[in-house]
């Protein structure tokens, strides 16, 4: 009998994987297996619905439990791979992975969808109580159990995972404080035009925002945190912190295996690692440019995670397709709706279209007269035509662009002109 | 649990799958759970990707009624055959009016 495949990481991606190979036709054997105790289930609405009360892990699981059974996956909780080993007598991309309670799961194909952890910061009383970090579940959970009796509120990292928290403390009324190192806000993510309207609406919504400024330690008093002190000496009371300060992709495995890593597992566009019998797929991975094919991205988006497991199941089943996949992500705080699609990095030109001051404006990035990306701040719309003219390989005419009150749609035009070469590598 | 309501989902080969929908929830939310194939639904709800694109069927569509104008920037841009029935399944609740409510699922999602 056919061991069949074996996908590492009940995420996103790993279920995608596994429900992408029986869409296929793939009737063998199927092992879903994740360290986390609960069944996969949606992440972005930790730091928003469920912050806010308005959803439960229930209403966040991908599948009712009868779908797996239905399906033919073998779906194993709580269980954490903590070795492979490939066979080196069976067939190729064959072998076995341990758990750390001891079960053995052999496998004739591996996926690797292990997902990233947060970044922790090796920082003076990092280990007080109420210091916490948001990734999965019983993150969440806690955050949420803190959030309900906090008064100070201070949250280290401007990112999306930050601002979103922030907002959802600001909303339940606490004192919020942001702290980001760098001299923008989600300066990974958005251009400047975008960060200085972050920073704005967020103080207009009673967020304290403090910029170019790094966090040294932490205060405490019997075990708890008080305290958040800053490199240039200020002190911020808090009883409550949420540190967002990104993510280590795991590569513990990948490295057990061999397979080339450089800030993630590397992996061609076939989702294919350094061994081309296995294939790795979501945050875990880093890969080409998906619509320029130069370069090496990582990707950390629910698009990116289903994207890259479709066409890894293809890989798994012998096929090889060639897909372009826009990626896109979006970060809503509180009624502040962004939309990204695209990837602005190298652009050399923006263009804005509306007033920033009326909360509903969206910015262009091209590179050389070629469309890169948007950022859309309540204009869903703008969103779309981009997110569509990049999917087509087609251009928006930059000057008209400016011009809020024509439909970017009515400007999608003509296949842009020859990609230039990126050579810039953008987390 | 919820009231249950009956949703019937009508694929690009006519094959016909009805759920049991607890009341309140989306008719994207109990595709997806259930694993109906055809409604993608990547962000979850979030009015983001427009690959819960449904045709709801004529004689429901009064219920249903029109989507709202997030949604309808999206319909207008996202999806491959806009029809006048045409929804967002993340954006329809079920609710008791709606018990049999039937959509079908275009072929191909964004």
């Amino acid at each position: 009998m056919s061991n069949g495949t074996l996908i590492v990481g009940g995420s996103q991606a790993g279920l995608q994987v596994a429900v992408s190979l029986r869409q296929l036709g793939d009737t063998s054997p199927i092992i879903l297996v994740g360290e986390e105790d609960h069944p996969p289930y949606q992440r972005p609405p930790l730091s928003k619905e469920f912050l806010a009360g308005e959803a439960e892990l229930d209403s966040l699981a991908f599948r009712t439990p009868g779908f797996y059974a239905d399906s033919g996956i073998d779906l194993v909780c709580g269980e954490r791979v903590s070795g492979v080993s490939l066979s080196t007598s069976g067939p190729r991309g064959s072998g076995v992975a341990m758990t750390a309670s001891g079960r053995e799961l052999p496998f004739n194909r591996l996926a690797l969808t292990v997902g990233a952890g947060a970044r922790r910061l090796p920082l003076p009383g990092a280990d007080l109580g109420g210091i916490c970090y948001l990734r999965e579940y019983n993150d969440a959970a806690d955050l949420r159990t803190e959030l309900s009796t906090a008064t100070n509120v201070v949250v280290v990292g401007g990112g999306f995972i930050g601002l979103e928290v922030a907002s959802a403390a600001r909303a339940l009324g606490r004192s919020v404080t942001v702290v980001e190192a760098a001299e923008r806000l989600m300066a990974r993510s958005v251009g400047p035009v975008v960060s200085e309207f972050y920073r704005q609406a967020h103080l207009r919504r009673g967020i304290d925002v403090r910029l170019s400024s790094a966090v040294s330690g932490f205060q405490g008093e019997r075990g708890r945190v008080t305290g958040v002190t800053l490199s240039d000496g200020a002190r911020l009371p808090a009883d409550l912190v949420l540190v967002g300060v990104g993510v280590l992709p795991r590569t513990e495995l990948a490295g057990q295996l061999g397979l080339v890593c450089d800030q993630g597992i590397v992996v061609d566009a076939h989702a294919r690692t350094s061994d081309p019998w296995i294939v790795a797929a979501g945050d875990c991975t880093v890969q080409p440019h998906p619509i320029t094919g130069q370069g090496r991205v990582r990707l950390e988006s629910v698009q990116n995670a289903v994207a890259q497991a479709q066409v890894a199941a293809a890989t798994l089943l012998g096929r090889l397709d060639n897909v372009i996949s826009v990626p896109w992500f979006w970060s809503y705080q509180g009624d502040l709706r962004l939309q990204i699609a695209g990837l602005a990095a190298g652009y050399d030109t923006q263009v804005v279209r509306g007033d920033p001051a009326d909360e509903q404006f969206s910015v262009l990035y091209y590179r050389h007269d070629r469309l890169l990306a948007v950022d859309a701040v309540n204009r869903p719309a703008d969103y779309m035509a981009v997110r569509k003219a990049l999917g087509q390989g087609a251009s928006i005419a930059p000057d008209r662009a400016t011009d809020p009150d024509i439909p970017l749609r009515s400007l999608i035009g003509g296949p842009a002109p020859a990609a230039p070469a990126v050579h810039r590598a953008e987390a | 649990m919820g009231t249950l309501s009956k949703v019937i989902y009508i694929d690009s080969a006519g094959r016909e799958y009805a759920v049991d929908a607890t009341i309140g929830d989306t008719v994207m939310a109990t595709a997806v759970r259930n694993g109906i194939p055809g409604i993608v639904a990547e962000c979850g709800g979030n009015c983001s990707c427009a690959t819960c694109h449904v045709w709801v069927r004529e004689e429901f569509a009064p219920v249903v009624g029109p989507p709202n104008d997030m949604e309808e920037d999206l319909l207008d841009m996202g999806v491959s055959e806009r029809r006048s029935t045409s929804r967002l399944s993340c954006q329809i609740r079920i609710t008791e009016a709606l018990d049999g409510l039937t959509v079908e699922i275009p072929p191909e999602q964004p």
